[in-house]
């Protein structure tokens, strides 16, 4: 139910947007799934997914990001992530994000600011840099590449660190003591760029306090999975 | 036989006169917009057509002629009609929101105006995707006077790029992703195979200097994919334009694809090129030519003997091949499809005006001293001094030391450009520095102003400008009836753009002074400058935009506002 009223309140002011917008020949819109997958590690089965639901105008565009492991052992979000972004360009490559985010997993509810940048660096590279704000605020950088290694058959290397600014038990982080994520996949377009399957590897790690609290919760301080999923753009 | 069968006929060869309606001064004409099913051979798809059909309806009409054309909308949207390159009241122009307001489903919107020119031109729809999701059609206007050529036979010769996705959904895939259609992008095996001819350290820097821009030296073509079509048939099942050797057959050549140029060739045979957007030029033998969209030419070819010959044309991004055949006998083995020649590549020179790159050249030149040409060159046929003594004129020297281009012949593309192609066949390849205008329409004078506009664009984004506004963020650009205008067209971006001003005639400043040609179209190509002038004679509003669908869409447009003026031609006059 709870993840219900998150998911109402994400669609509500994006579907208010494309009603009041669509007026106006260039607003667009668009879902991007850059990870829609299945992870396995030993028997252990997560479901997880990261997608953008955009709409808008070159000037400001709304987008819904959702990111989310499902534990299908647990059967329970470990992570579940909405936020509601809206953004605007501040350089030819970047744009600047303002938001809200919903961080809604089992068990714990927050919610919390997002400002930050999102666009393209030098030499093809998707960065991500977000500060969340609340009375416990984190930055999450990520970047991604994607690596054509024929027209249709993509290497995808990408890197997320979330580094807390301060001791925050509730997500069992300890203050600058960052949690990685790695991950490596290799896709093929089967559909025009819509359906793009794949396969990789996904490897988180928590460093230092982070990992003691991950451990201590009766979790693992790093675990590593294969990956099997579809990227998919619509 | 309705009379849109009749008029599509005439694209068969079968009739060349006789369509022009029963008064000479009075033509009263039928088109009706409607959804159809298209077939494009390796796919079929729901799209529109004139009259129902994919294959594009010819109006033929005389000079002199008053026209009167009801247009029905069969759809459930607005749609509108604009008479691509047709000299006439704005109001007439058929561009929703500048000259009228549309025709809305259901609705017949009769034109009326005269026909003051003769010549090949086009029609299309001005909403929406309308035009790429099918919506245009051939206009020949027969000279009231001899052509002052011979010619037995005709044929209207109109290209498209069909593709599978509708308008809308390929400006959406567009906006989310910029790259979405582009399967020529550079890969780790074209990194292979680089390292291999140039070597590793070489490859790589080249890779990373593209990288710094965010560009991509493959960014030629945005929307891959299509199929082309001549006269809506696809390549397997080709358009068939019948000859008796020794005939002279004039082919009139319409590009009216969304976003492709192609480079057309008749292996086996010469074309004499007689005539660019509706005005006749001085006869220039050619073996090979490139139509930007929206362009015509119109070639006079002369097979001696009978046979079957394959009129190609080849995206200029190599992605794809048309076909139609010329042939005495139907009967006839079609000659093979020759493959696609290799990919054309960017390069620096191309991208020398972006104002983006001023910081690489500095690094360029810091790194190993050695610094090509970059200046843009375009009107007079003027050609930007290479630096360097040693360098050939016009050679350009890349960071990794590899000397580009050569001493360029054609000085409508940069020095070095990747984009500057050569006949197939080897021979002559058309360029704008050939044209000449026939018979000029206007005497020679000084413009009496000059406005710069700079084609300006973020292809990440996918966001099209000029002067870095888009169209729903710019003012009209105002010009006063009576003056000559000198367009000064700066292309910033990596890409050609095929600029369209309504209404009025461009005339290209390619150095021929008095005979500089007379088109509706002008592309410049990316890194150079072209200048055009423009009497301004026509009172009202119109349109000018860059004619890629896309880019258009994005903001690539003005509105021009002419100030002034006859009274009877003023915003007064009313609506048809």
């Amino acid at each position: 139910m709870k993840i219900m009223k998150t998911l109402v309140g994400a669609l509500a002011p994006a579907l208010i947007l494309f009603a009041t917008a669509s007026t106006a020949q260039s607003v667009f819109y668009g879902f991007q799934a850059e990870q829609a997958e299945i992870r396995f590690n030993n028997g252990e089965e997560v479901l997880a997914w990261d997608f953008d639901l955009t709409i808008g105008k070159d000037e400001l565009k709304f987008v819904w990001r959702s990111e989310a492991e499902y534990s299908l052992d647990e059967d329970e979000f470990e992570t579940l992530e909405n936020q509601l972004r809206l953004a605007t360009p501040i350089s030819p490559f970047f744009d600047a994000v303002a938001g809200i985010r919903f961080d809604t997993p089992e068990g714990n509810d927050r919610v919390d600011g997002v400002i930050g940048i999102h666009g393209l660096a030098q030499q093809w590279i998707e960065v991500d840099a977000d500060l969340f704000v609340s009375d416990d605020p984190s930055i999450r950088l990520e970047a991604e590449y994607e690596g054509l290694i024929t027209q249709r058959i993509t290497f995808t290397p990408s890197i997320e660190v979330e580094i807390p600014l301060t001791d925050d038990a509730s997500r069992d982080f300890g203050d600058f003591a960052p949690i990685f994520e790695i991950g490596a996949r290799l896709s093929y377009d089967l559909i025009d760029r819509a359906v793009s399957p794949y396969i990789g590897v996904h490897y988180e790690f928590a460093t230092g306090e982070s990992g003691r609290r991950a451990q201590a919760g009766g979790g693992k301080k790093d675990e590593f999975f294969f990956v099997a999923g579809a990227r998919m753009i619509f | 036989m309705t009379s849109g069968m009749a008029i599509r006929a005439f694209a068969l060869g079968v009739a060349a006169v006789g369509l022009t309606a029963f008064n000479a001064n009075a033509g009263e004409y039928n088109i009706t917009v409607d959804r159809i099913t298209i077939d494009a051979g390796d796919f079929k798809k729901q799209g529109l057509g004139y009259n129902g059909s994919q294959t594009p309806t010819v109006l033929r009409f005389k000079e002199g002629e008053d026209v009167v054309i009801n247009v029905t909308n069969n759809l459930n949207e607005e749609t509108s009609i604009h008479w691509h390159g047709l000299i006439l009241p704005f109001d007439q122009d058929g561009v929703p929101d500048i000259s009228f307001d549309g025709i809305a489903p259901g609705e017949t919107f009769t034109y009326r105006f005269p026909i003051v020119q003769n010549g090949t031109y086009w029609f299309h729809s001005h909403s929406g995707f309308q035009e790429p999701d099918g919506a245009y059609g051939a206009i020949v206007i027969d000279n009231k006077d001899r052509e002052p050529y011979r010619y037995d036979r005709e044929y209207v010769i109109q290209l498209t790029d069909k593709h599978p996705h509708s308008g809308d959904r390929i400006m959406r895939n567009l906006k989310l992703m910029p790259d979405y259609y582009n399967r020529k992008q550079r890969t780790l095996l074209d990194l292979f195979a680089d390292a291999q001819e140039d070597g590793l350290d070489a490859a790589l820097a080249d890779r990373s200097d593209w990288g710094e821009m965010r560009m991509m030296p493959t960014d030629i073509e945005d929307v891959q994919g299509y199929t082309p079509l001549i006269n809506g048939a696809h390549p397997g099942a080709p358009f068939m334009a019948e000859f008796k050797p020794k005939e002279r057959i004039r082919l009139r050549f319409i590009n009216s694809s969304a976003m492709t140029y192609f480079d057309v060739r008749i292996p086996g045979m010469d074309m004499t090129v007689v005539q660019a957007d509706g005005n006749n030029v001085t006869p220039v033998k050619v073996d090979e030519f490139r139509i930007a969209v929206a362009e015509t030419y119109d070639v006079i070819v002369r097979p001696r003997e009978a046979g079957a010959f394959n009129i190609l044309a080849e995206s200029m991004g190599r992605t794809a091949m048309a076909r139609a055949l010329l042939t005495s006998d139907p009967t006839l083995e079609a000659p093979k499809i020759p493959g696609l020649r290799n990919d054309p590549l960017l390069t620096m020179a191309d991208m020398a005006l972006d104002p983006a790159m001023e910081g690489m050249h500095g690094d360029m030149e810091m790194a190993d001293g050695a610094h090509g040409g970059h200046g843009a060159q375009g009107a007079h046929g003027q050609t930007a001094m290479a630096d360097d003594e040693e360098l050939p004129p016009g050679a350009h020297r890349m960071p990794d030391g590899t000397i580009m281009g050569g001493p360029s012949e054609d000085p409508f593309y940069a020095n070095g450009s990747g984009l500057k192609p050569t006949a197939a066949e080897g021979g002559k390849f058309l360029s704008y520095a050939d044209l000449k205008a026939q018979k000029p329409l206007y005497p020679d004078r000084e413009a009496t102003r000059e406005i710069e506009i700079r084609l300006t664009g973020n292809m990440e984004r996918y966001s099209w400008s000029l002067n870095g506004i888009k169209y729903e963020d710019a003012d009209p650009i105002v010009l006063q009836y009576g003056e000559r205008v000198r367009f000064k067209f700066v292309n910033e971006t990596m890409m050609t753009h095929p600029m369209h001003l309504h209404g009025m005639w461009s005339i290209i400043d390619n150095g021929n002074g008095q005979r500089d040609p007379i088109k509706h179209v002008v592309s410049v190509n990316p890194g150079t400058i072209v200048y055009m002038e423009t009497e301004v004679d026509a009172p009202g509003q119109w349109a000018f935009h860059c004619h890629l669908s896309y880019h258009a869409d994005s903001g690539m447009f003005r509105k021009v506002v002419v100030e002034g003026g006859p009274k009877e031609a003023s915003l007064e006059q009313p609506k048809g």
